[in-house]
């Protein structure tokens, strides 16, 4: 078994108490104490979870929009300045999502960020695609990586970094600049307000601790886990895969048809899925029964079984919600298979919530 | 660093069990389950009434991350259950050995209790 990979913040991590897991082959906190107190953290103050472990790959070359709209099932095109980012999935020849990831149009062409868990398979794939392009890859695993999020994520990060504070304010959701050797974007995974810097690992420590003293919280991925899926969004592995469509894993908003000459990987077959009515779409359930939703159970509905791709117990509405994918067909009152109990859930409309309260009816 | 009483018998499976002046016998999960646990979010208990074999499943707890079963320690009927757990699921990380016991049984055969692990040995086996 080889070694459990550090980031830059690793001894930050025990200073603060984190219980450290194997996550991804990475060495990460889970939390520093609740998980529960982390993510209401977030809620309603200010937290900061170190991603690091994330992929940031460059692309740049005279090809490189050309390539990105082959590799990326939405269209780079949309990028038209500097700072924008675009969320896209990347699809193989089967239309099945390889990866979600982040791409941001930059001075130097684009960045992107891939998944922890995808990067061997995401780069080979990449590099794959790019020897009929005149583009070229740059890894920048030199790059911590910092999500700073809750609704004063913005004002303590300022606070602790004030260099910084005029970069932040010109940003506006979903943007991302570079400043200097850092990278500063509006951009995050828990249905807050915040941002994800992305900066030198040898600078990395100092800012954590700037940001603790500003009253920012040490908060382990598994407050990231019970946020995003409050909020929604996606997590590889569960919502998709490489045998799962973006149109059955709710990412058909991601999907950019026109123009429709632009041959992105996957586009046949997601295209003929599309024509035909996919057979599985993705919803967001609320447990009415007891327990608690989690990935692998079974749901029946009047239209058929589908499965939950994540489940848990909401800390911010105190009962269980959960993805899940199930026939297209599916509505209303569903059950889902728990321990051998059918209990009754509710097929309700994502996200379950946003700026900390309750969206759906 | 996990808290095991003294006064209290364990099994492998975390479960800790302390006999009453009736003979019967109350069951939980110790310190060291409810740290590896994380916060507890829901129990599922057992009936009253019920009959089980040492190393059934007796009930569940779920924290946010995962769920678990509990296991009858010892064979027995349950003549017991704690009716406030499953409104206070917090109090298993916050009072495992008091407040948060799980539920109650009459061994069916009371020289069950002579094989379990004492304190010492139960602090042994996590390390404690």
């Amino acid at each position: 078994m080889t070694a459990l990979q550090r980031t830059p913040l690793f001894e930050a991590h025990v200073a603060a108490g984190g219980k450290l897991v194997d996550f991804a082959g990475w060495e990460l906190p889970i939390h520093y104490g609740s998980q529960l107190k982390e993510h209401d953290t977030v809620r309603s103050d200010a937290g900061v979870f170190d991603v690091s472990h994330m992929t940031v790959v460059d692309v740049t070359g005279p090809d490189a929009t050309r390539y990105l709209q082959h590799l990326l099932a939405n269209d780079v095109a949309k990028l038209g300045v500097e700072g924008k980012a675009l969320y896209s999935g990347m699809l193989n020849q089967r239309g099945g999502v390889i990866d979600d990831l982040i791409v941001y149009r930059t001075a130097w062409d684009y960045r992107v960020v891939v998944n922890a868990a995808t990067r061997t398979k995401d780069l080979a794939w990449m590099r794959e695609q790019a020897v009929t392009f005149h583009v070229e890859l740059t890894e920048r695993p030199e790059l911590a990586m910092l999500a700073i999020q809750g609704p004063q994520a913005i004002a303590k990060t300022k606070a602790a970094k004030p260099e910084l504070a005029a970069l932040i304010d010109s940003l506006q959701v979903f943007q991302g600049l570079p400043a200097g050797e850092w990278f500063v974007a509006r951009t995050g995974y828990t249905g807050e307000d915040g941002l994800e810097i992305m900066l030198p690992g040898n600078e990395a420590i100092a800012f954590w601790n700037a940001l603790l003293v500003a009253g920012v919280a040490p908060t382990g991925l598994g407050a990231r886990d019970t946020l995003r899926l409050e909020a929604g969004m996606n997590l590889y592995g569960h919502e998709m895969d490489d045998h799962v469509s973006p149109l059955a894993a709710g990412m058909g908003w991601t999907v950019a048809w026109n123009p429709p000459e632009r041959d992105f990987i996957g586009r046949k077959v997601i295209e003929a899925e599309k024509a035909n009515g996919p057979a599985f779409k993705q919803v967001g359930l609320v447990l009415e029964g007891r327990g608690v939703l989690r990935a692998g159970q079974i749901v029946k509905t009047s239209a058929g079984d589908g499965v939950i791709t994540s489940g848990t117990f909401s800390p911010t509405l105190k009962l269980s919600i959960a993805m899940a994918r199930v026939p297209s067909a599916a509505a209303g009152t569903v059950e889902v298979d728990i321990r051998g109990k059918l209990e009754p859930a509710r097929i309700v409309k994502m996200p379950f919530v946003r700026n900390g309260k309750q969206v759906f009816e | 660093m996990s808290n095991v009483p003294a006064e209290l018998k364990y099994v492998d499976t975390h479960e800790w069990l302390r006999v009453e002046a009736d003979g019967t016998v109350t069951i939980g999960i110790t310190d060291h389950a409810q740290e590896l646990l994380g916060d507890v979010v829901y129990v599922e208990l057992p009936e009253v009434g019920a009959n089980y074999a040492a190393g059934d499943t007796a009930g569940v707890v779920e924290s946010v991350k995962a769920a678990s079963d509990i296991y009858a320690p010892i064979a027995g009927e349950v003549v017991a259950i704690n009716e406030e757990l499953p409104n206070a699921p917090e109090s298993a990380n916050s009072d495992p050995y008091g407040e948060a016991w799980f539920f109650r049984v009459k061994p069916a055969n009371p020289a069950d209790l002579d094989g379990l692990l004492d304190a010492a040995g139960y602090a042994a086996l996590i390390g404690a």
